[in-house]
């Protein structure tokens, strides 16, 4: 006879239970995430670089984490802005993990930091499946990529709370077709938000901006069709109250008393995710995802 | 290629999860649904490369891919989604509620003891609902 063992454990547990302490850490620390998904040559760093600077110069504390697979070239570019930037070598990885990410700013990260700014790497696919514990996941494309991007990514821009395309300045120059782009978008992410940019002129920066900071502030942001249950509830947790916790992974995860959940949660999918009952429902999820031991055993 | 990243998790899960057995790893079932953002193929391939040198060299890998449906709640129309996806109503319009298809999940494993058996529904790569 031989011996199955059932399992029934994400793959992904390691990096939920990863992400959900660092969002516990930033959420105690009051400071918000913006998760920046993009391919390579998109315009992200130029963008940042116009974000963080005008954040500074706005009395926002902001700060920086850029991750690339070699070289330091976008942080010193960014550290122009007057923010602290950090940089992540990845060492050939495709994509940060909420790990490598706490590790960067357990230490670093300066007290008081309102934004903090994570640019990924240069990657539409593999960067969409982690969680960093942000707040904000915002996928980008230039509109030198074709209109096709959104339906060519699905994942990277049905997972985003945000789209953003940059380089509008040379929309007409290349062609873009601005239609079939947010056509893609729909399609694969009802509702989201979009917000035209361009680094060189300045266009849309404020208003990026602007929308970062209401995020920061606790508004809802954009619940997109592809968020798994879990994810909803991860993502809409730590917005707009306190966190007087670590949280433990998966089986210790427990609330403290003082801990309350505002109005700003609209019911996800088909729950009700009303008063205790979120809490309840949430804690499930999140059962469900990082569950670690072994189940059933021998048969 | 965050396959291999993925197969280097799978890896490692089921290997501190069998660790006390003390046998071998003869094949493991996946569940991806299609909107995983993950390739099998890929997968397939890099798990390969992981599996050396563990208790799960040489093991099995089993796929069952999940099909991505939604359903619209305000008419009630349920379908796939396609691949890419459509997450709106072709109906009326609305958003869907995805009723699968982001599964990534280690199901179950099967440990050398003897006889080798993989019953066929574990074999097959039929979709699930
Ligand atoms: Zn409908």
């Amino acid at each position: 006879m031989c011996r199955t063992v059932d399992l029934h454990q994400a793959v992904l547990a390691k990096n939920d239970e990863n992400a959900l302490a660092l969002r516990g850490y930033l959420g105690d620390r009051g400071t918000v995430a913006v998760n920046l998904l993009s391919s390579p040559g998109s315009g992200k760093t130029a963008l940042l670089e116009q974000l963080l600077t005008r954040a500074v110069a706005g009395g926002t504390p902001a700060a920086a984490v850029t991750a690339d697979l070699a070289t330091e070239n976008d942080a010193t570019r960014l550290a122009r802005s007057g923010a602290p930037v950090r940089q992540i070598l990845t060492d050939g990885l495709c994509h940060l993990e909420a790990g490598m990410l706490r590790r960067k700013l357990e230490g670093w990260l300066p007290e008081g930091t309102r934004l903090l700014f994570v640019e990924n790497v240069g990657n539409l696919v593999c960067p969409a499946s982690y969680d960093l514990g942000e707040t904000l996941r915002v996928a980008l494309a230039s509109v030198t990529e074709g209109e096709d991007k959104p339906v060519k990514y699905p994942t990277a821009f049905g997972l985003a709370q945000l789209v953003v395309i940059t380089k509008t300045d040379i929309a007409d120059a290349v062609g873009f077709d601005r239609e079939a782009f947010l056509r893609g978008v729909r399609q694969v992410n009802p509702g989201v938000p979009v917000l035209e940019t361009s680094a060189r002129t300045g266009v849309g920066v404020d208003a990026l901006l602007a929308h970062v900071l209401r995020c920061a502030a606790g508004e809802e942001t954009h619940v997109p069709v592809l968020a798994r249950e879990h994810e909803r509830y991860l993502r809409s947790h730590e917005n707009g109250h306190e966190h007087g916790h670590e949280h433990p992974p998966a089986d210790g995860h427990e609330h403290g008393d003082g801990h309350t959940h505002g109005d700003e949660h609209r019911p996800a999918g088909g729950h009700d995710h009303t008063g205790r009952h979120e809490h309840v429902d949430g804690r499930e999820h999140v059962h469900a995802s990082t569950r670690p031991g072994v189940r059933g055993q021998t048969r | 290629m965050h396959e291999l990243s993925i197969a280097v998790a799978v890896v490692e899960q089921v290997e501190e999860a069998v660790r006390d057995q003390g046998r071998a790893v003869e094949s493991l079932t996946l569940r991806i649904g299609e909107l995983a953002g993950v390739v099998p193929e890929a997968l397939d391939f890099s798990f390969g490369l992981a599996a050396e040198g563990t208790a799960l060299a040489g093991a099995r890998l089993l796929i069952e891919t999940v099909e991505a449906r939604g359903r619209c709640e305000g008419c009630g129309r349920e379908a796939p989604t396609g691949m890419p996806p459509v997450l709106w109503c072709a109906g009326c319009g609305a958003p869907l509620t995805l009723l699968g298809g982001r599964e990534l999940e280690i199901v179950r494993v099967t440990l050398a003891d003897g006889r080798p058996e993989v019953r066929d529904e574990e074999a097959s790569h039929v979709p699930h609902r």
